[in-house]
């Protein structure tokens, strides 16, 4: 067991941290907002670094890393707070051709459709798989979003297009997975510009960050995103462990289809399925936690100034909330992990070792 | 990073398992609470039967006589005694894991061969007299003074929190040698023997009933010289040593017990029988108390992957992270959910004090509603990992 990043992970990361710092600076960032969230040249230079071919094989076309990797690179994405349908043109690479593709829930009746104006496809999850819906097929509908950098779009009625792939779970389990690295990044996010602020804000002629009061909540922030980033190195490492390249079935397994879930006396029946929703499910519940609570925290941190669209803090709680309600809502994972409450908690690691 | 366990990993899980089938079923049954002879017995016992198989000592460097395990091994020793409920380490827990590896880094060779083997095979059992009346998270300010005559130091002062002090051989003790130097540099290290003249032990009663901590009082004990470990006032740095072993690995046995508490209460949720606002239905149906169950397994599941970080960084830095203090701060808050889960599920059954009272690990969900109450302050209170994580981690400026 060596549970830490390899040399090479840590040159991903700084890679992707350099790229953001680089090309996609808050200021960028914050000017996609006037075009729909994607910028084509951008998001070319984007793809141009493989961000979002990481996980397809090399004969498709991919880089051919892990799932760990690819939570690595979110984690960055999400730091860096870049808008886009990123885990939909992740988990599109190599399946179709379109560069900028949403992905999202089959909606029971009228729904929200994320980057309305820029997406060339949007796949829909339902639980008979995967389907494409060409964009010039949907009829939006303008609605205002609550975070800038996600704009969203009404449909009445999502047409039903023409089907990818009979496997829902293993997609749902990535999207849920993949959101879940972008939540962490943004809680690390906003830790570090509440810590910035914090040293350089000075009150009762003091950094306001020597206060207890303001020390013990950075310190909190801190401890959420370091909990919830262990959760989803975990994932990440399960996710490879069970549906990595050589791993000849895809054991994915439910996620939260009520109805069509598979779901014996035991859900932990095949373990290895039963591990990977389970640390999916526990990502996610700590990743959303940490990225809507530090979110806050930073707002707090700021005073005043927190509450002004000029500082980001705003940008790290809103993209939370866009991101939160997707794939799941968080009381659906938390029936999940209660399911696979009382299996055996230790040998859990047997099937992984 | 690949959370896999190595085939040699799993080879030495293969070869513990076997040898705790074997010996567990020997035991028989542990004793009462209060009953310390039955206990150091026992807890002593298990530390013979470890150092007799090869396991004890089993993070001490091999020659010291420890079994030099890596960090990972560490941690399976632990998941594997605690999954199949191998006696804690109880009283042997100082000698093990503070007094001991602090021998091994700073004592002499003649402290070294006097004291250790005996450690390893539980012929000592050693306390902490660390802590003061007026000298808690600010440990520094501690006044227990010493005064050199010749060949020996003359100690008088008080220490308190010393859990088993009342049934151990030796103390790891901090006392004030030079109190006109700046606060941590007037400290010195001694390893004091319990049985000296003018030294008192008085038990402590705790909210949960238990009187495992005492209060020591010493009154013009005289201590060799001999038995300082590291220089005259060197002591803080000494002390500070002792502090980087508390921690890595310590709560992997803590944090297992209360997954298996954890599931014993999704159990009884599952089982039970309550009158709702129409009929009678199980807790489980209760939609706050499932998904609290879930959420704390998924909390309980982040700190397991932490824990196998910090214990990652420590096989390859030789020292456990950061992690360690954001571990302790945060797990104190998710075992108290618990307890207040536990309260939800018993309703009015949560007044009746389990047999046996109080226990630490694998015990009864409502009695350990009084022990998590100490989680949050000792070793550390939360308020000081937070100054910890503040300043140490974050770089925010310090408020003394």
């Amino acid at each position: 067991m060596d549970f830490e990043l390899s040399d090479d992970q840590v040159a991903l990361c700084d890679g992707i941290r350099d790229l953001c710092q680089g090309r996609f600076d808050i200021d960028t960032v914050r000017g996609l907002a006037d075009c729909g969230g994607v910028d084509r040249r951008l998001w070319g230079e984007l793809a141009d670094t493989g961000v979002f071919s990481l996980v397809a094989s090399e004969e498709e076309g991919g880089v051919g890393l892990g799932w760990a990797e690819a939570g690595l690179v979110f984690e960055q994405l999400g730091r860096a707070l870049m808008p886009g349908p990123l885990v939909g043109t992740l988990l599109a690479a190599g399946v179709v051709d379109d560069e900028v593709v949403g992905f999202m829930e089959r909606p029971s009746g009228p729904g929200l459709v994320e980057y309305p104006d820029v997406i060339d496809a949007l796949l829909v999850l339902d639980e008979h798989g995967v389907w494409r819906v060409d964009a010039a097929e949907l009829s939006v509908e303008p609605a205002q979003s609550v975070d800038p950098l996600t704009p969203v779009g009404r449909v009445a009625v999502l047409p039903q297009g023409q089907q990818l792939q009979s496997d829902c779970y293993g997609w749902a389990n990535r999207a849920v997975y993949l959101c879940s690295a972008l939540q962490v990044g943004l809680a690390a996010g906003a830790r570090e510009l509440a810590v910035a602020y914090a040293k350089e804000r000075r009150q009762f002629d003091k950094p306001i960050g020597q206060f207890q009061a303001v020390k013990h909540t950075c310190a909190d922030m801190y401890s959420r995103e370091e909990v919830a980033r262990a959760a989803l190195y975990y994932a990440g490492c399960v996710m490879d462990a069970t549906c990595g390249p050589g791993v000849a079935s895809d054991p994915s397994g439910y996620l939260y289809f009520e109805g069509s879930v598979v779901h014996p006396g035991d859900p932990l029946g095949d373990a290895e399925c039963g591990e990977l929703v389970r640390a999916v499910s526990g990502a996610r519940i700590l990743a959303a936690s940490a990225a809507d609570r530090n979110g806050k925290d930073c707002v707090q941190v700021h005073g005043g100034m927190g509450f002004t669209w000029e500082v980001d803090a705003h940008l790290y709680l809103k993209r939370a909330w866009a991101l939160t309600p997707q794939f799941g809502s968080l009381d659906r994972h938390a029936d999940r992990m209660a399911d696979s409450v009382g299996a055996d908690q230790f040998g859990r690691g047997a099937p992984l070792g | 990073m690949d959370i896999r366990f190595t085939a040699d990993e799993l080879a030495f899980r293969d070869e513990l398992r076997s040898w705790l089938g074997a010996v567990l079923p020997t035991l028989g049954d542990p004793p009462e609470r209060d009953d310390w002879p039955g206990r150091r017995e026992w807890d002593t016992g298990w530390q013979q039967m470890l150092y007799e198989a090869g396991y004890a000592g089993i993070n001490w460097p091999s020659e010291f006589g420890g079994r030099g395990s890596t960090p990972t091994e560490h941690l399976i020793f632990l998941e594997e005694t605690t999954r199949m409920g191998a006696p804690y380490v109880g009283m042997n827990f100082v000698a093990q894991l503070h007094a001991g590896p602090t021998l091994i880094l700073e004592a002499t060779a003649e402290q070294q061969a006097r004291h250790l083997p005996a450690m390893l095979r539980g012929d000592e059992v050693w306390c902490q007299g660390f802590s003061e009346p007026n000298a808690g998270s600010d440990l520094a300010s501690l006044s227990t003074r010493a005064v050199r005559d010749r060949d020996h130091y003359v100690v008088t002062g008080q220490k308190i929190w010393t859990s088993f002090g009342h049934v151990a051989d030796y103390c790891e003790l901090l006392v004030r040698t030079d109190p006109e130097a700046p606060k941590h540099r007037g400290i010195t290290w001694l390893i004091c023997p319990m049985d000296l003249p003018g030294i008192e032990v008085r038990p402590i009663a705790t909210v949960a009933g238990s009187s495992e901590f005492c209060e020591v009082f010493f009154d013009e004990v005289r201590i060799p010289v001999a038995n300082r470990v590291g220089d005259e006032n060197d002591g803080w740095r000494v002390a500070m040593v002792t502090f980087s072993f508390e921690r890595g690995t310590a709560f992997i046995s803590e944090l297992l017990g209360t997954m298996n508490q954890l599931a014993e209460m999704a159990e009884m949720a599952r089982k039970s029988s309550r009158n709702g606002s129409t009929a009678w239905h199980s807790a489980w149906e209760d939609d706050e108390i499932r998904r609290e169950i879930g959420r704390l397994q998924a909390e309980y599941d982040a700190l397991w992957a932490l824990t196998k970080r910090v214990v990652s960084q420590a096989q390859r830095t030789g020292m456990p992270g950061p992690g360690g203090s954001v571990f302790k701060l945060y797990y104190a808050d998710v075992k108290k959910r618990m307890a207040d889960l536990a309260h939800r599920l018993l309703e009015r059954e949560a007044l009746v004090l389990a047999e046996g009272g109080d226990e630490q690990t694998g015990g009864d969900m409502a009695a350990s509603r009084l022990y998590v109450l100490s989680l949050s302050i000792a070793a550390g209170t939360s308020e000081i990992q937070r100054n910890i994580i503040g300043e140490r981690i974050l770089g925010l400026p310090k408020d003394r």
